[in-house]
């Protein structure tokens, strides 16, 4: 460190410390009070963070147990909270694997074939990926509400028409993909289709076991949308047993049957191993978005 | 030119394939044909057009490229495009609960009616035999004329019978208290005469002839069997109107050219409420864009600066609001804002003796979402502050340094000037991202607190997303009017796209 260091730096470093630590104190608010909330008993418990004296009631609901009180009552859950959560893996994995399969395909033919109207669909892709589904709510539900009249299983309500209705949101990842092909020299390729191979050889043979590294990133980027996706679904699906958790979560908090605390351990449920998966991937997911980047 | 490897091909391999093609283009022309019989023109069409390009794509081997690229270009299509082009189509309909249907359904919803013929009645007794039951029926204007209808067994579902002349009835004949038990199967028979009428029972005594109430006419237009009274389909408020000039309900959806947007400016009471969200999206998403790239910058310069040793731990937790749902924490955050319950309100109580009304009062409400969203959206503006600010040169602050300069002048002379052009794209982006924010202000206020006064429900903290998807799902599912501000929305964010687009090129030219 060769720069030049005012007198008072010691002073600033607390300075910054302190405000910090203030913040930090902001940021993490909310967290430790959810999971403090959790372990209170009853919906309308005060108490300090650390709660006197902790009970397992909520977490038991929202696994589906139903709980014994105190006074002998047995409560029973309201919310299916892990068929949402199975709804939400379910829904999300499918999307995912879909997408994944279809841009893949589709980066494929952009980055190695040629045919016509390529780079015009290139960037009729990038422009259309700036208007978001939800200016298109009513579209959805009319689509899918005609949908049903002809196909029962794609109508409203059903995750079919959930998973399908996502499959629009391919245009980034196509993007990805083509970039992370594009940065792989394709003397393999070459040397495969001279040997013989199909162009659909080259690709499932040569090409892809190479872009493992991006098609992971993709899968991963569609399952955290897809899971934290709301509007779409709140639209398309209306069965209680039907819901996917970012739908159901918040029937919790309705005034008239206000249940904080069931929340809170549902929240801390589903919220830690999504925030894990994204803390986790979120490294490979930079490396993966730059190698794709540079070359685009 | 057929090679040998072709012939082959044809036989095996493509064999297959052609067989795979026609299965599923049967399958979907039975769609389209169906589509095409309920009158969705619109529908049928573009799946024609889809499935046409699809066989063609998959069968000819000029297409070839186009295989690899079509499957992803029909989710575009039939997931981006589709929508955006159906909600131009229904902003210039009159669709909504009132008027769902499409012309035809509502048609046949019309000839479906049935009114009872009362000249034709016959009386009723019901035979018994084991489990098989069968029915005598007797013309009551001619005692001479008997039926028996063939045996049936009573269920809960449409039952169909024929009856023959005379009667032939086996088993003993019920008393009424045992045919008043069997009154509800009774009312699912059909009978089918030999001169071909139907009967269905009409009262506990008796079958009577229904009759469909209208027929159809020329041109769309049915008549009234009993009256021979005309009614027509009025194409413009999308009801079928009797002479009397009287709307029959179900309506289908019609086109009503710019209605939709009239009302939005003519109609005071949803042009005000309208303004109103108008603005307030802006400001929500201006000041939004303005407080998470402030803070954004200011944590990711200490999170960078050398002499903070822990800054690792610090960036980690910082980055902890983006990583979680966006769904589960705005919940939470309602959770701790809630008025009576919430814990915020519980400490300030205690520090300060207040308990603001953060979902009833317009001003706190709109304080709590910029807080909230703040709270969501500086992980994202630090992250990419900490990659722009790496790009300057270290030696810009070393030169400044020497020179004594306070770090207000660092700011001012040496970050600000360099992170305004590669930042600009992304705070247009974050701008048009905020502007349809509809999972926080949905999950968070939904709206509330609602607005007096207006023809159609608005809250004060609505944005024109949510207010959208308020006029369409839960306000009276108006979607003739959603559409009609959804497309006003489209054509705003197309100009940021625009303006954005420009900013990118700016940078990229310099």
């Amino acid at each position: 460190m060769a720069m030049v260091q005012p007198r008072n730096l010691k002073y600033r470093v607390w300075a910054a410390r302190l405000c910090m630590i203030l913040l930090l104190c902001l940021v993490m608010f909310p967290f430790l009070m959810i999971v403090s909330v959790s372990f209170r008993s009853g919906n309308f418990a005060t108490g300090s963070l650390i709660p006197e004296n902790p009970s397992l009631e909520h977490w038991a609901l929202v696994l589906g147990i139903p709980w014994e009180a105190a006074d002998g009552t047995i409560m029973q859950p309201t919310f299916p909270v892990l068929t949402w959560l199975w709804n939400s893996i379910k829904v999300s994995l499918i999307t995912s694997a879909l997408i994944l399969a279809l841009s893949t395909t589709g980066a494929y033919a952009f980055a190695r074939l040629r045919f016509r109207f390529k780079d015009h669909l290139l960037t009729m892709m990038m422009i259309l990926q700036m208007f978001p589904a939800v200016l298109a709510l009513v579209a959805f539900h009319a689509f899918f509400n005609k949908l049903g009249n002809f196909i029962p299983w794609l109508g409203l309500n059903t995750h079919a028409a959930l998973i399908v209705s996502y499959l629009g949101g391919i245009t980034m990842n196509i993007w990805l993909i083509k970039g992370y092909f594009q940065s792989i020299d394709n003397a393999l390729e070459e040397s495969a289709a001279i040997d013989g191979a199909t162009p659909w050889q080259a690709f499932r043979y040569i090409l892809l076991p190479l872009s493992v590294p991006i098609l992971a990133v993709v899968f991963i980027l569609a399952f955290i949308t897809t899971i934290g996706e709301y509007p779409i679904a709140s639209v398309l699906l209306q069965g209680a047993d039907q819901l996917t958790l970012a739908v159901g979560a918040k029937q919790f908090l309705y005034a008239q049957n206000y249940l904080w605390g069931d929340f809170a351990a549902a929240a801390v449920l589903t919220g830690l191993p999504i925030t894990i998966i994204f803390l986790v991937a979120q490294r490979y997911l930079v490396s993966g978005l730059t190698a794709g980047g540079v070359k685009g | 030119m057929t090679t040998p490897a072709d012939a082959k091909g044809l036989l095996s391999g493509n064999g297959l394939k052609w067989a795979l093609v026609a299965l599923i283009d049967t399958a979907l022309l039975y769609i389209i044909a169906g589509m095409y019989a309920q009158g969705e023109i619109l529908f049928a069409l573009t799946l024609l057009v889809l499935t046409g390009l699809g066989t063609w794509i998959f069968t000819s081997q000029k297409a070839y490229s186009y295989r690899y690229v079509y499957p992803c270009l029909l989710g575009i299509i039939l997931f981006i495009i589709f929508p955006l082009l159906y909600t131009f189509n229904i902003a210039f309909t009159n669709y909504g609960s009132a008027n769902i249907l499409t012309l035809e359904r509502v048609k046949e919803i019309h000839l479906e009616q049935q009114v009872r013929d009362s000249e034709v009645a016959f009386g009723l007794a019901l035979y018994q035999n084991d489990d098989n039951y069968q029915l005598v029926l007797t013309d009551k204007s001619n005692k001479q004329a008997i039926y028996t209808t063939s045996s049936f067994v009573p269920a809960e579902q449409a039952t169909e019978v024929s009856a023959t002349a005379g009667n032939a009835a086996a088993g003993k004949k019920l008393s009424m208290r045992d045919v008043i038990k069997q009154r509800s199967a009774l009312g699912m028979v059909t009978v089918t005469m030999d001169d071909g009428s139907r009967l269905v029972m009409t009262s506990l005594r008796e079958f009577g002839v229904m009759t469909p109430l209208y027929r159809e006419g020329d041109d769309h237009t049915l008549i009234n069997n009993q009256t021979g009274e005309i009614i027509r389909p009025d194409m413009t408020t999308g009801f079928y109107v009797n002479e009397a000039g009287e709307q029959l309900p179900p309506g289908f959806s019609v086109y009503v050219g710019m209605e939709n947007f009239e009302r939005l400016i003519e109609d005071d009471g949803i042009r005000q409420p309208f303004i109103k969200i108008f603005i307030w999206t802006l400001v929500f998403a201006g000041l939004t864009v303005a407080f998470t790239a402030a803070i954004g910058l200011l944590l990711a310069t200490l999170v960078q600066w050398e002499p903070l040793r822990e800054r690792g731990v610090y960036r980690v937790l910082l980055i902890l609001p983006y990583a979680v749902p966006a769904f589960i924490s705005i919940l939470i955050f309602k959770g701790l804002f809630n008025q009576n319950f919430g814990e915020i309100n519980m400490i300030l109580e205690g520090l300060f003796g207040i308990r603001p009304e953060w979902f009833t009062d317009p001003f706190l409400a709109k304080a709590m979402i910029l807080i909230v969203n703040t709270w969501l959206g500086y992980p994202y503006m630090m992250i990419i502050c900490m990659g722009l600010l790496k790009a300057i040169p270290d030696d810009l602050y070393e030169a400044s340094a020497i020179d004594g300069a306070s770090p207000i002048h660092n700011l001012l002379y040496i970050t600000l000037p360099n992170l305004v052009k590669p930042l600009t794209p992304i705070l247009i982006a974050s701008f048009a991202f905020n502007f349809n924010n509809f999972v926080l202000i949905n999950l968070l206020t939904d709206g509330g607190p609602m607005m007096s006064g207006t023809s159609t429900l608005a809250g004060n903290t609505d944005i024109l997303v949510s207010f959208t998807f308020r006029t369409a799902f839960i306000a009276g599912q108006d979607f003739g009017l959603a559409s009609a501000i959804a497309t006003l929305i489209f054509l705003i964010v197309g100009f940021i796209s625009w303006v954005n687009l420009r900013a990118t090129r700016n940078l990229q030219e310099h």
